[in-house]
């Protein structure tokens, strides 16, 4: 079964806009939303939940105060400073253990922390893995591969391909636990500098773990000259432009009304430019030697 | 006084607050661009970097002269760095944290810790500002040893901006924790909003009074404002969607240096934050 996923280095560039939109093109697919610190996809996709799961990702030290002696050995064994005046600070707390291991009276433990919650759903275009990371939780690319492991299970049961994922932004654990053997990446990039900066480390990372990128420039008539130096760059670094998307304010109409801009409104330009997108993944996931199955469902009309 | 910038939403403009808010204060200011894996803030600032600092992680080294392959240090490891296979100890050094667990339950005395590098930090003055920013190497999973050392950077006696990466998790929260306030950027449309509640919560837990900045006014729907409203949260300031100012950020420009009135109108909301931070 094949994978794709849609990331950007730069936040707000449109990855969930495109994966949603990809997704109603697709007709039946599996998404999963691997932004699972600050997931949107179900904001336009209203998923009804089928199965919930909780996370436990990570671990916090724990002081029992009637056994402890007061030696301060823990503290002063943390490395993260997450003990102080005998108290564990759960944000600074990475569940190392090394604090239990030193104290002399067994007063410390380690327990397991919940961390969220994964969700399988159902939408109108077919299963959605997707979760929710507790609040000032830590852990989110365990978290990311959860979501990815169950977002498989559900495309092998319903025998769906490919899978479309929602990735973070960044170029740290959770993108790269959402990256690792895909096959393919997508990576929305916008004509600022920033953009630009933010697409060279992207880029950077995905040749690091072997996966093939494909760039999509969107909003690319905010800054033509930008637009053309950005395609430049991909072009030197052997790195294909799978589509320029326009500035249009429809995708934000879209978004209030909770739809994907290619079902709010089908004839719109950026519709038009994410429709001729689709095609060109489905032709070149069809033609990649890595994978044997090839049952590639066909763009429908919606 | 340390005021962080954050937004839950990636691309709402925390780097355009921070930046113009730093240059309408001017000098006596700092900021740090805690956004290690992605950072952009030294585009417009343009800074002359006089120190780059490599960041290190410590990572066990096994000396297999002394190891019997007993497995304790396995076992012990909760990021599974470690592990003995067909007689031979293997380290994952992008797992390991750091925490020096392994070293000390190893009864034979075989690990010692090598510095691994992970990123670096670069120190300098940009636009007459205090600026350091931090930057991940590629492939490295942990950002937040790189906050970490770019945050030992701050300058107790005056007033540091922290322009945080997007997402509510570990990077974020490492970068915001220890401020005195935090000013939440938002756009007024569904995901702008959805990014802003969860950052309320994050903030809530970790006990940082903050305030709302809404960026690109005009756009999607009135929804972000009805959530402060009925939650209590002042929105400070609203910068108006213009086609200008995108370009003007397109271009690396911080958009305060072309408009009249926004050098002002930033000053008072460092002034506003300010207050909320004292209350």
């Amino acid at each position: 079964m094949k994978q794709v996923v849609v990331i950007s280095g730069k936040g707000g560039t449109g990855k969930t806009t495109i994966v949603a939109s990809f997704a109603a093109l697709a007709g039946r697919v599996v998404m999963a939303d691997c932004d699972v610190d600050a997931a949107t996809l179900h904001l336009l996709l209203t998923p009804k939940v089928i199965r919930q799961q909780e996370f436990r990702g990570s671990k916090l030290a724990s002081i029992d105060r009637d056994k402890c002696n007061g030696c301060l050995l823990c503290e002063k064994n943390c490395r993260y400073d997450a003990i102080s005046d005998l108290k564990v600070d759960p944000v600074l707390c990475e569940g190392c253990g090394v604090c239990a291991f030193v104290c002399p009276n067994g007063a410390i433990d380690l327990q397991d922390r919940s961390s969220g919650y994964a969700y399988i759903s159902e939408t109108r275009f077919g299963p959605m893995s997707h979760a929710r990371l507790g609040a000032a939780e830590v852990n989110s690319g365990k978290l990311v591969t959860l979501v990815r492991n169950n977002a498989r299970l559900m495309a092998e049961t319903e025998g769906l391909d490919p899978i479309l994922i929602d990735g973070p932004p960044g170029i740290g654990c959770p993108v790269i636990a959402s990256l690792t053997g895909v096959n393919l990446a997508i990576v929305i990039t916008e004509p600022t500098l920033s953009g630009l900066r933010d697409l060279e480390r992207i880029l950077a990372l995905t040749s690091h773990f072997g996966v093939t990128p494909l760039v999509v420039i969107n909003m690319y008539d905010i800054n033509k000259a930008n637009a053309d130096k950005t395609a430049e760059f991909c072009k030197g670094k052997n790195v294909g432009v799978l589509a320029k998307i326009s500035f249009d304010p429809t995708v934000t109409e879209a978004m209030v009304a909770g739809k994907t801009v290619v079902e709010y409104a089908p004839s719109c330009t950026a519709s038009g430019e994410i429709r001729r997108a689709w095609r060109e993944v489905l032709n070149i996931l069809s033609t990649d030697p890595d994978d044997q199955r090839g049952a590639i469902p066909h763009e429908t009309t919606r | 006084m340390i005021v962080s910038i954050a937004s839950g939403k990636g691309g709402t403009g925390k780097t355009t607050v921070a930046v113009n808010m730093a240059l309408s204060l001017g000098e006596g200011v700092q900021l740090l661009d805690c956004d290690v894996e992605e950072p952009n803030a030294h585009i417009f600032l343009q800074p002359r970097i006089r120190e780059v600092r490599p960041v290190y992680v410590p990572v066990p080294k096994v000396d297999e002269r002394l190891c019997t392959h007993c497995g304790k240090c396995v076992g012990f490891c909760q990021f599974n760095a470690i592990a003995v296979a067909a007689g031979k100890v293997m380290v994952f050094p992008e797992l390991c944290h750091g925490c020096g667990g392994c070293r000390l339950v190893c009864p034979t005395g075989a690990i010692a810790e090598e510095n691994r590098e992970v990123g670096m930090v670069k120190i300098g003055v940009g636009g007459g500002i205090d600026f350091a920013y931090g930057e991940l190497n590629i492939g490295e999973p942990m950002p937040g040893p790189v906050i970490h050392e770019l945050k030992r950077n701050i300058n107790r006696l005056g007033t540091t901006i922290i322009d945080a990466p997007p997402g509510t998790s570990c990077p974020v929260i490492e970068s915001v924790y220890g401020s005195d306030c935090c000013i939440l950027v938002t756009e007024p449309t569904p995901f702008g909003l959805h990014g802003l509640r969860l950052m309320v919560e994050v903030l809530g837990e970790i006990k940082i009074p903050f305030a709302v900045v809404v960026n690109r006014a005009g756009i999607g729907d009135k929804k972000v404002y009805e959530y402060c409203e009925k939650e209590r949260i002042p929105v400070l300031l609203e910068i108006p969607h213009s086609r200008r100012i995108a370009e003007l950020y397109s271009q690396g420009i911080p958009f305060m240096r072309e408009f009249g009135g926004w050098k002002d109108r930033f000053s008072s909301l460092f002034s506003a934050i300010k207050e909320i931070a004292g209350g």
